[in-house]
Order: C-alpha cells, then sequence, then structure tokens
C-alpha cells in the first residue's frame, strides 16, 4: 500500500469510529464541541514550567477514550505521527534556559527541561482530545454544531463539501500516482516535471467533476441554498456533561490535584 | 504552529481575527451570486487535500515538497473563495491529522491563508503577472508571490510564537532559522504553481481565461493595507488588554518584596502569595517578558542573590517531589479509570 493509500484509508477510519454507537457518541455535537474548547482553553491557559497541575487533565480525554470505546492505540500512534514539531520547537528550551529549578536527588533540573516537558504535555493532551472528538462525533455532525453555533453559512457548506469530495479527490491521487509509479520502473521519487503535470491532470479532472457535481445537484432542485438536516437535540445528558466537566476543569485549573494528591501520598510514607 | 506553543490569548486573538476574515469572505462569495462556485468551491479544497499528499522529491537535497495550494485556489477562484478554501483545508487537516490544533487554528488560518490570498495573490502575483502573461513572466510572478507569502506567514508564526512565550526560542534566533527556510519553500511553491498553471493552460485554456474573467478586481492595495493595519491594531490592542489585565511588573514587585520581608520566616507568606496568584491568575505570568532579558536577569539574580526574582517559579525540592509523585499517581489513576471504562464495556 502507498503511503497515499494509507492516508486515505486512515481518514476512512476516522469516519468508521465516528459512526459507533457508545453514549458519548449520542452526545449532541455541540456539547463535546464545547467541552473539548473549554477544556484546550485550560490546559494553554498554564504557566510554562507547570506540568504536575496538568496531568489531571488527562482524565477528560481518557474517558472520551475509554467511555467512547475508541481504540487507544491506534489514536496514540496518530499523536507520536505529529510530536515531532512540538518537539522540535521545544527541545531549545533546556538549552537555552539554564536555571536550576530544582534538585531532584544529585540531579538539578533545569526550567529548560521543565518547560520541553509542559510542552510535550500540552501537545499530547489538546492532540488527543481533538482526535478523540473527531472519532466520536464526525465530520458531519461538527459541521451541524457549527452551523447551530452561528458559523458563516458559506463556510460551512464548505466544509461539508469538502469532507464529501475529500475521498473521492484522494482516491484519485492516489490512482494518479499509482499509475506513474508502475511506469518508471524502479524510480521511486517523483521529479518535478512529472509532479507538475500529475497535479495539473487531478486539477483538470476537479474541475470536470465539479461541473458534474453542479448538474446533478441542478437535477435535484438546488437553488442556490444548502439545507443543514438538525438531527439532535440538547437533552439532560448534554447538560451533565457539560457541567459536569465544566466544573472538573474548573477544580484542575485551580488546584493542582496532582500536587494534592502526592502530598497526602509523601504524608502517608512518613 | 501548534496548540502546545501558544497561550489563550494569542490563540484567541487570531481566532477572532480568522473568524472575522471568515464572515468577511462568505458575505463577498453570497455578494457573487455564482450557485456554480459552490461546488466548484467544494470539489476544489478536496483537489487540495489531495495533491497535498502526493510528494516530489526536489533535486540535490534528497527532501521532498509538496503543494501549499493557497496561490493556485486564488489564481482559480479570487481571493474570498481561495480564502474560504484554504481555511476550511485547514480545519480538516487539524481534525483529521491533528495538524496544528485546534486553538491553533485560527493563528494557521491566518498564517497560511491570509497572508497567500489577501496580500501575496493581489500585490504580488496580479501585479506582474496581469492578464495574459507569458511563461516566464508567470514562473516570476508566481514565485514572487510564493516567497512573499510564505515570508508573511513564517513571520507570523515567530510573532505569534514568540508573544506566547511557552517557547524560549529568542525573536532573532527564531526568524533567522524560519525565514530562509521559508525561503526555499516559497520558490519550491512558486514553481509548482506555475508549473501547474502553465499545464491547464496548454490543456484547457478556457478555464483560466474563464476564472481571470470571471473574478472581480476588487482588491486594492489601500484597502489590503489598511485592513492589514486593523488586523495588527486588534490583535496588539487584544494581546496588551490581556497583558494588561495580568500585570508583569505588579506581580514581581508584589512577590520580591515577599520574599524579602519573609524569607527568614519560613516563607509562609510567599507561599500564600504564589499560590493566590496561581488561584486567580487565568492566563499565564509569563507571556510578554522578552526573552532575551530573561536569561539576563536570570544570571543578575543569581550574581546578587536577590531573592525575588529566583525564587519565582523555582519551587523548593519538597513540593516538587511531591508534584512528582502527585502527578505520577494521577496519571496512573486516570489510566485505570480508562481501563475501568473499557473493562465495564467488554462485560457488558
Amino acid at each position: 500500500m502507498t503511503a497515499l493509500a494509507k492516508n486515505l484509508a486512515d481518514i476512512g477510519y476516522m469516519d468508521t469510529l465516528a459512526a459507533g454507537n457508545s453514549p458519548l457518541h449520542r452526545l449532541d455535537p455541540r456539547a463535546k464541541l464545547f467541552t473539548t474548547f473549554l477544556f484546550i482553553v485550560a490546559v494553554v491557559s498554564f504557566g510554562k514550567y507547570e506540568i504536575s497541575a496538568l496531568v489531571p487533565f488527562f482524565l477528560y480525554p481518557v474517558f472520551l477514550i475509554g467511555f467512547g470505546e475508541l481504540p487507544a492505540g491506534y489514536l496514540a500512534r496518530k499523536i507520536l505521527v505529529v510530536a515531532p514539531f512540538a518537539f522540535l520547537v521545544g527541545v531549545f528550551n533546556p538549552l537555552l534556559d539554564r536555571q536550576i529549578l530544582f534538585q531532584l536527588g544529585p540531579l538539578g533540573v533545569s526550567g529548560g527541561w521543565v518547560s520541553f516537558f509542559s510542552i510535550l504535555t500540552r501537545f499530547a493532551l489538546t492532540v488527543s482530545a481533538a482526535l478523540a472528538l473527531l472519532s466520536l462525533t464526525g465530520m458531519n455532525s461538527i459541521c451541524e454544531a457549527l452551523a447551530r453555533a452561528g458559523f458563516p453559512r458559506a463556510f460551512v457548506v464548505q466544509l461539508l463539501f469538502l469532507n464529501r469530495y475529500l475521498f473521492v479527490l484522494t482516491g484519485e491521487a492516489e490512482r494518479l500516482s499509482r499509475a506513474r509509479a508502475l511506469r518508471s520502473s524502479g524510480r521511486t521519487a517523483m521529479g518535478f516535471k512529472v509532479f507538475a503535470q500529475i497535479v495539473g491532470r487531478l486539477l483538470l479532472r476537479t474541475l470536470d467533476r465539479a461541473e458534474r457535481v453542479y448538474r446533478a445537484m441542478l437535477c435535484r432542485g438546488f437553488d442556490g441554498n444548502i439545507p443543514i438536516v438538525e438531527f439532535s437535540r440538547i437533552g439532560s445528558r448534554d447538560i451533565l456533561f457539560v457541567s459536569a466537566w465544566s466544573v472538573l476543569f474548573a477544580l484542575f485549573r485551580f488546584f493542582n490535584v496532582s500536587l494534592i494528591l502526592g502530598e497526602a501520598a509523601t504524608g502517608l510514607l512518613k | 504552529m501548534a496548540d502546545a506553543l501558544i497561550s489563550p490569548a494569542v490563540g484567541g486573538a487570531m481566532w477572532a481575527v480568522s473568524g472575522g476574515l471568515i464572515a468577511y469572505s462568505a458575505r463577498k462569495v453570497r455578494e457573487e451570486a455564482d450557485d456554480r462556485k459552490i461546488p466548484l468551491m467544494g470539489v476544489l479544497g478536496a483537489f487540495i487535500f489531495a495533491a497535498q499528499m502526493i510528494n516530489f522529491s526536489i533535486p540535490g537535497t534528497g527532501s521532498s515538497g509538496h503543494l501549499g495550494g493557497g496561490m493556485i485556489l486564488s489564481i482559480l477562484l479570487g481571493p474570498y473563495a481561495a480564502f474560504l478554501v484554504l481555511a476550511s483545508v485547514l480545519t480538516v487537516q487539524a481534525l483529521f491529522f491533528a495538524d496544528g490544533g485546534l486553538l491553533a487554528l485560527g493563528c494557521n488560518i491566518v498564517n497560511l491563508g491570509f497572508f497567500t490570498c489577501f496580500v501575496a495573490y493581489p500585490l504580488i502575483y496580479k501585479k506582474i503577472c496581469g492578464r495574459a502573461p507569458g511563461k516566464k513572466r508567470l514562473l516570476l510572478a508566481a514565485t514572487a508571490a510564493g516567497i512573499m507569502g510564505l515570508q508573511f506567514g513564517a513571520f507570523g508564526v515567530v510573532l505569534e510564537t514568540v508573544s506566547s512565550g511557552i517557547s524560549e526560542l529568542p525573536f532573532r534566533t527564531f526568524i533567522l532559522l524560519m525565514l530562509p527556510i521559508h525561503l526555499a519553500i516559497g520558490v519550491v511553491e512558486g514553481f509548482v504553481t506555475a508549473g501547474v498553471v502553465s499545464f491547464v493552460r496548454a490543456a484547457r485554456p478556457e478555464i483560466l481565461a474563464a476564472a481571470a474573467d470571471r473574478e472581480p478586481l476588487g482588491v486594492s492595495v489601500k484597502s489590503t493595507a489598511l485592513g492589514i493595519a486593523a488586523a495588527a491594531l486588534f490583535a496588539g490592542v487584544a494581546l496588551s488588554w490581556f497583558a494588561s489585565a495580568n500585570p508583569d511588573g505588579l506581580e514581581w514587585a508584589m512577590l520580591r518584596t515577599s520574599g524579602r520581608e519573609e524569607l527568614q520566616g519560613a516563607g509562609k507568606l510567599h507561599g500564600l502569595l504564589a499560590s493566590v496568584q496561581k488561584k486567580t491568575a487565568f492566563l499565564p505570568d509569563y507571556g510578554f517578558k522578552k526573552p532575551a532579558t530573561v536569561v539576563k536577569a536570570g544570571d543578575a539574580d543569581t550574581e546578587t542573590g536577590d531573592p525575588g526574582k529566583s525564587s519565582w517559579p523555582a519551587v523548593e525540592a519538597g513540593t516538587s517531589a511531591a508534584g512528582l509523585a502527585g502527578g505520577l499517581l494521577t496519571l496512573l489513576l486516570a489510566a485505570l479509570i480508562g481501563f475501568g471504562l473499557r473493562r465495564r464495556k467488554i462485560r457488558a
């Protein structure tokens, strides 16, 4: 399987996950979107030397993944794939910030190392929550939530179209690059000239398809407006979900739960 | 840009800016009232998404590149529709591939969409290219626009990262790192754009001619410059508002006095103040220091033995050990809860 086909299967798999039927899948998409947004804001609002107070926040993605029956290993691999960027920008911190913050036995830990691990922790938290949100909700429901939250309609329609045709056109791209690979007798790298031609060819197919889509839409009574079906209603479960997590996030944000727990534990040992 | 590197103030401000731009572009597209454009935009978004997955090798470097696509979209759709399409592609990538993240999405839309569609395309590409460019002129226009768009974008990344203050990279170093890299990427983007445009023009000349006719040349230098200035002003005001909500100097002075007065007295007040400060400060308290002075201030502190600055945010060994133990414990707890949920599910 080529890298492109793998990517395609990957996106398809996220869609399959979103078709699940756990209690979390059934929540109103607006509730999930809002709670995840609160979560991200709470996580990134910490100071840069904070690690321990961030740890309790792992409860949220873990809850989503566990209760929503999502494949934890698969999501973890996805997080690792995008990790290098956060790693690259954060890795300079230990070199630039060498002031010793605290002693860990004989080891002096500098502020840079602390902030580096803080960046990685934030990264893991925000990315895992966003991935869990998509796997529990799916693109169509997220678009529905956005439209009902008052996002510009043209943008929401654009997102829906993109999500619909992404699979079709990525499939086209996959076939084009496979056809090239089969004819280039072992040379793996694609040269620039061929690339421009392939992308140009893909663009032509895209434009043709857009024309066909437009005609098909006209046949089905398209009048310039695309109705967005509103499936879900806010129920008591949604209100419970949002309010319970908001209280927990506030608790985690303003009290260092790890520290309290750790002090209790080390106190017991003494 | 990634969530892990930005503060909520910067992320929120950029969300506001990109949200405003999306609303404005959506209105402009609606005003054009071209039904045909709705499916065209959607399918072209999918095209950009798909084309970005095809890599080509850059000769002599061993690395590979791919299409950014903002310029091609602008050429085919005009700046407003192109901006909407690019914003939607970035949104989907943030969701599917966790590229960047949700809070950083506003930053990414501005860095990659705004500068390409509203600056590089109308002010550089259009000006150089004219209506019916030759092959060389097209290449020149696309390359110049690609370079400018990416330089602005890279500058945006540096500005956002530095004003967030999570990364220690100083402004100068970061910018010296980012701009040359994106110069190269911009050249590649320009070549790709020119290559694809000339291919399409050779195969189906009517498409580009139609695009050039349809698209109103409504973007003037003056209004764009005004727009940039307004956006910059807005971002600046928003940022300074957040900054003054948590004044750095006051906080520092407060801690310094408390440190001096109470240092012999077991630092109880210091601890109390710090915890109060921790509980009340919603936004991080470091964001707006100049990175270069932070290092120097640290050195000076250790030399003079000034307890104020160097004792904050440093924590005592006892607390940090407890924090470490507690952190691990909490993590274990969270994992157990996760497994518990799953086990229950499987049995049920």
